[in-house]
């Protein structure tokens, strides 16, 4: 999302602090079924939900997000297209003027699914790959995950599609193929995007294995600075702290810019936050989502300042804003104590100190015999390829 | 092409401009780039561009004052750089 501002004060950062009319987009799972068992799954997807919204109910979701002007929607889950009707909620959306980007593991993209995507500007898509060699990538994403990304971005290309997106959660095993990541961009003719690894869903259970080193962090602020068009999502505002910023807003918009709305319909404050205690409300509440976006008290309580906490004394604070609240949160960390990866190192005392225990993370939908039904130790991780749920 | 205030200039067709309270989002659905309108002085002009025979007309009716003309020409030029306006 590069941005522009136009004017100077008041700084864009406080106004957008305080919460905008509507989302500027939000992330819409359509489902929690997946195909895949992916060892950091930020939802903890595998099987669908008996309660997951009806078309129709999807539909109206779209219509509500009309009426607010939401200039478009990321869809994700699980694997969005595996709902029987993913192209005819695309296809709703797009008609009434909502844009549509939605991820992907590329397993179903086959011609005509990217012909389709290709046809109008409103949609854009993105393939999630975690590695740029199939050994680093299905370690995380499971067996044969890399040859369907690839088979995925060479359909697209063929269909004429121009500038989808190649997106990479960062881990300490893929820090190192950030060139080789780019490379893969350019030979497909799409935009590399680069993420957080959140502690969230299963990532609960690979992050003390799988986040960056500090030293590794370093690096990749460098990375991304000389890198300026690739994208972010906002996600590394944390490395601000280290001196120079990153292209973007530098600020956590959950419940102020951004919030999620999962398969159910539950209004979560951002796509890292699935956990009760960022729960907002349900579009199936009297009022619907515009309700919950306006009114809900979790929302209002982060649109109001924030303390500065643990971080009051440290002259970065400006700069980072204390990090990601779902890193602390799901870290076992207080919400105004340091960013667990804080580049100053504020997060790893944290950890040391911190009273609490980390909050249980149920296994979700993860497929019963898939790697995030329990918490696994770190070391090898065997994977379970799920069935299709429908 | 550039801005000029003498010619006749509308939002992109491709472009959805919303209100807020410092001024307004425009959100490009073709280049899929997203730009903050940081003054409502400046989302009028904008919106109502299409209502008048030349640019600089817009920008005395949203009652911006001469000395802040060169500033918001300088806004309105990147905004036709980005497509979010064009010439008519």
């Amino acid at each position: 999302m590069p941005a522009d501002a136009l004017a100077a004060a008041p700084r864009l950062v406080d106004r957008m602090a305080l919460g905008l009319a509507a989302p500027v987009c939000i992330t819409w799972e359509l489902t929690y079924g997946c195909n895949l068992a992916c060892v950091h799954c930020l939802s903890s997807s595998g099987r669908r939900d008996p309660r997951e919204l009806s078309t129709a109910e999807c539909f109206a979701v779209v219509d509500e997000l009309r009426a607010m002007q939401v200039f478009y929607v990321n869809i994700g889950g699980g694997e969005p297209t595996l709902r029987p009707d993913f192209w005819e909620i695309l296809d709703y959306a797009v008609g009434h003027g909502v844009g549509v980007k939605f991820s992907t593991n590329g397993t179903r993209i086959d011609e005509a699914a990217a012909r389709r995507v290709a046809a109008t500007d409103y949609v854009d898509v993105q393939i999630s790959l975690d590695g740029a060699t199939a050994e680093v990538n299905d370690a995380i994403r499971g067996p044969g995950s890399y040859d369907a990304a690839i088979r995925a971005m060479r359909n697209l290309q063929a269909a004429g599609m121009r500038d989808f997106k190649i997106s990479v959660v960062v881990t300490r095993e893929n820090v190192g193929h950030l060139d080789r990541f780019r490379a893969l961009a350019d030979r497909y003719g799409a935009t590399l995007r680069l993420t957080r690894l959140r502690p969230s869903g299963r990532g609960a259970d690979v992050w003390d294995r799988l986040h960056p080193t500090q030293t590794q962090q370093r690096e990749l602020h460098a990375w991304l600075l000389d890198h300026p068009d690739t994208l972010t999502g906002d996600s590394f505002f944390h490395l601000a702290a280290l001196g120079e910023s990153l292209p973007g807003l530098n600020l956590c918009g959950a419940g102020r810019v951004v919030c999620l709305v999962d398969p159910v319909g539950d209004v979560y404050a951002c796509p890292f936050v699935l956990h009760e205690r960022f729960r907002a409300g349900n579009v199936r509440d009297a009022g619907g989502f515009a309700a919950v976006w306006r009114d809900s008290a979790l929302f209002q309580e982060l649109r109001a300042p924030q303390s500065a906490g643990a971080c009051a004394s440290c002259g970065a604070y400006d700069a980072c804003r204390g990090g990601c609240t779902a890193a602390k949160f799901f870290t076992g960390l207080e919400l105004d104590d340091p960013d667990p990866e804080c580049v100053h190192g504020h997060g790893e005392a944290a950890l040391l100190a911190r009273s609490a225990d980390r909050p249980a993370v149920a296994g979700g939908h993860s497929h019963a015999a898939g790697v995030g039904a329990v918490r696994a130790p770190a070391g090898p991780v065997l994977l379970t390829l799920g069935k299709r749920p429908d | 092409m550039t801005w000029d205030g003498t010619r006749p200039w509308t939002l992109h067709e491709s472009v959805g401009l919303r209100p807020e309270p410092f001024g307004a989002l425009a959100y490009h659905y073709g280049t899929r780039r997203l730009t903050f309108l940081k003054d409502v002085r400046l989302a009028d002009v904008v919106r109502t561009l299409a209502d008048h025979e030349r640019g600089e007309e817009a920008l005395r009716a949203a009652g911006v004052p001469d000395a802040q003309r060169p500033a918001f020409e300088a806004a309105l030029e990147r905004l036709s750089d980005a497509e979010v306006i064009r010439a008519r």
